[in-house]
């Protein structure tokens, strides 16, 4: 994992105090709302329903124990003893005062952590697979280009005030988990036929009103020039993105407009002035970032199998949490572990204080002290020996971290919706714990296999429901709110946007809905066929006709 | 005499500078006029007698949306050059100011105009702005200090071009 150096912990601290200096400029009616508005976004603090809400960055999703305990700190000090990991692997918190928000900030500069451009028009948190490292799918491990992208990106004087905000994401496997197709840009790491190390980079991808799957404006990026590649990206996107129009100003309508070739063909104008400069990527710096993701000492505690094939012999409950929850590790006699927040009850993503403190305590006892958090909004402890993986599931389940549920229907993708964002159409949280109640028998859950179900609240898409497999649109009908279904999203390497099945649907009728389609997938599917491809296969017609026939 | 910022200083600034108002011709120089004036980059470009003008000495300015490359001559033959910020949320100007800076190798007075105040200075100045005329109402002494808010940049900046990473500190 990354640590601080004191010129990273400089900045964070000169960070904290310019924007208490903003703060208090602010209540003193020095600043008005709407020049203090981008000043304040741009450290991640919105103005919600209730109270502010502070968006913590995770960069790239990676946490140590003690900053997770420093999170639960927050959450009882200053919240409601709860926070909310986010489809980005970010956390917020919904109820801090605006008062308070300088000291929050000072808290987590002491533990390396902050809220930089956790929103606002500025280059938001990096993103990448929460698996990177360990997965067994690894080709190349994206983290330390991640974190040369974090510092790229952070505080970057020329691209601060962007035409709308700016997601990079980056992955390094054969499963692409990062989502890189559905961001502003994406990059895979890759190696080309002389065994270099480079990027695949992909732009104008992107949720939201106006969904975009990206599209490759470079295939092979050589590693030194990824930094001077990407202010040529940034720049050209800077200087002619809309900024007329915000519905229109991100770079996806940009490179529309002048088309990839052409979006393509001035990125590499302004690159050949930048490229071989200052920031080129040296092979000792490439090692130097490298250095801070090698592999923990996984013989200091020796893998064992233990006896996990007659544990879970023994016990259907387990056996059930080791095949949904936890995902091969390259390591031989380890696995990853995810510890499942969406239980049925609890809002999707929403972590206590308590729970925190526990998955510190076990990151501690069973791995590294490293956890990650994943954009299904999922906690993963990502070393465990499989000989301790029972005693963990125990204590998981009796922490309420243990539904078997990952990837499957109920491990829904949420967002915080009309609870507590005010730009919503529709609460999500209510419709997600109804979805989760229809079906909590986990045989049944089970028997119908891998199912994503993303739900927003709005058309921002922070649930990202274009790419659900089912994905629920929370919409807006004369005051009263309704949902829109679309079927055969998906994310990864075949990343497709979902397609709207009709007209939308009451609240009250959504958990029938969702069981009518999944009726008809039963009915339908071939042998080993998830549901995605089930509907990829026959089309969403069978499913129209089921949802809309009887309730004419 | 206002106050503008210039090479992390307060100092009183004789330039005027003029904008064109929409639907009005543009004005001819004054040959008595002594002053120094920063014109539209675009007048500059029009007409002669701006070009030829002695009696002051003469700045242009550009939009957000004007690219240092519509200007064909050396940028250095102009005492004074400045970007306008339609809007402090308006980040184009920093693009051009590293451009006017890196490409165009201008080294003379590069002065941020319009929308700008104490929080836009420090990255302002990390791209090649020195000089600041402060939006009228917000306080000049508060501002000079936030050009030190922060002492480090991990980025290749004009007045950086190391990025943190080369400069070995690890
Ligand atoms: S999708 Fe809409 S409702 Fe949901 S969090 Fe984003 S902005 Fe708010």
């Amino acid at each position: 994992m990354y640590r601080y150096n004191d010129i990273d912990r400089e900045l964070v601290d000169q960070r904290v105090a310019q924007f208490r200096d903003q703060t208090e400029r602010f209540l003193a009616g020095e600043l008005d709302d709407e020049e203090f508005r981008p000043l304040r976004l741009m450290n991640g603090l919105y103005i919600q329903r209730h109270a502010p809400m502070l968006r913590v960055a995770i960069p790239y999703g990676h946490l140590n124990s003690v900053q997770l305990r420093t999170l639960a700190e927050i959450a009882r000090r200053w919240d409601r003893g709860y926070g909310h990991f986010t489809t980005r692997q970010n956390i917020q918190f919904n109820w801090p005062k605006l008062a308070d928000v300088p000291d929050i900030l000072a808290l987590l500069a002491t533990v390396e952590m902050h809220a930089i451009q956790t929103s606002g028009n500025c280059v938001r948190n990096t993103t990448t697979d929460a698996f990177a490292g360990v997965a067994a799918d690894e080709l190349l491990d994206p983290r330390p280009w991640c974190e040369i992208i974090r510092q790229w990106s952070t505080l970057h004087p020329e691209f601060a005030y962007l035409p709308r905000k700016f997601k990079i994401a980056v992955s390094g496997s054969v499963e692409d988990r990062a989502a890189t197709r559905v961001h502003d840009i994406g990059l895979q790491v890759v190696r080309n036929a002389a065994g270099e190390t480079g990027f695949r980079v992909l732009v104008g991808g992107g949720l939201g009103r106006t969904p975009v799957i990206g599209e490759v404006i470079r295939e092979f990026l050589p590693a030194p020039h990824l930094l001077t590649y990407l202010d040529a990206v940034l720049r050209v996107y800077n200087r002619f993105g809309r900024r007329d129009n915000k519905y229109k100003a991100r770079i996806k309508i940009l490179v529309k407009a002048m088309t990839v070739e052409g979006f393509a063909a001035k990125v590499d104008d302004e690159w050949q002035h930048l490229k071989d400069g200052p920031s080129t990527l040296r092979a000792e710096d490439i090692a130097h970032f490298s250095s801070f993701f090698v592999d923990p000492d996984y013989h200091l505690k020796p893998g064992a199998h233990g006896d996990l094939a007659q544990q879970a012999g023994e016990d259907r409950g387990f056996a059930r949490w080791l095949e949904r929850n936890t995902r091969p590790h390259k390591e031989p006699g380890y696995r990853s572990v995810v510890l499942s927040l969406k239980k049925t009850g609890v809002p999707p993503g929403d972590i206590t204080a308590e729970q925190m403190e526990a998955a510190a305590d076990w990151a501690e006892r069973f791995g590294f002290g490293e956890l990650r958090v994943t954009h299904e909004q999922n906690l993963v402890l990502p070393d465990v020996r499989e000989a301790d993986l029972h005693a963990l599931w125990l204590l998981a389940r009796e922490a309420g971290f243990a539904t078997p549920n990952i990837g499957l229907l109920t491990d829904i993708i949420c967002c915080p919706g009309g609870d507590f964002c005010s730009l919503a159409n529709a609460k999500s949280i209510p419709v997600a714990e109804a979805i989760q109640q229809t079906f909590a028998d986990m045989d049944y859950l089970h028997d119908l296999g891998e199912i994503e179900l993303n739900m927003s609240g709005c058309m921002n898409a922070c649930g990202h429901h274009h790419i659900g497999h089912i994905g629920i649109l929370g919409v807006d009908k004369n005051g009263e709110e309704w949902y829109q279904i679309t079927l055969g999203g998906q994310q990864g390497e075949q990343a497709a946007l979902g397609k709207v099945i009709g007209p939308s649907f009451a609240r009250a009728r959504i958990p029938e809905v969702i069981a009518e389609l999944l009726q008809v997938y039963v009915a339908l599917r071939q042998e080993g066929e998830r549901f995605v491809d089930t509907v990829h296969r026959t089309g969403i017609a069978p499913f129209k006709e089921k949802v809309y026939a009887a309730h004419h | 005499m206002p106050h503008i910022i210039k090479d992390g200083e307060i100092i009183d600034d004789g330039w005027l500078l003029m904008r064109l108002k929409e639907g009005l011709p543009a004005p001819a120089p004054d040959a008595a006029e002594q002053a120094d004036v920063i014109i539209p980059l675009s007048l500059w470009r029009d007409s002669a007698e701006w070009r030829e003008r002695t009696a002051g000495r003469t700045g242009v300015w550009l939009g957000a949306d004007e690219a240092p490359d519509l200007f064909p001559g050396d940028w250095n033959d102009f005492p004074l050059v400045a970007v306008d910020f339609p809007a402090f949320t308006d980040g184009r100007g920093y693009s051009i100011g590293r451009l006017l800076r890196e490409r165009y190798n201008y080294a003379g007075e590069l002065r941020a105009i319009g929308d700008v105040w104490k929080d836009q200075l420090a990255f302002l100045w990390q791209v090649g702005f020195n000089a600041f005329e402060i939006k009228h109402g917000k306080p000049v002494e508060d501002a000079l200090a936030a050009l030190k808010s922060f002492t480090g940049h991990y980025q290749s900046t004009w007045r950086q071009p190391e990025p943190l990473f080369r400069r070995g500190i690890k």
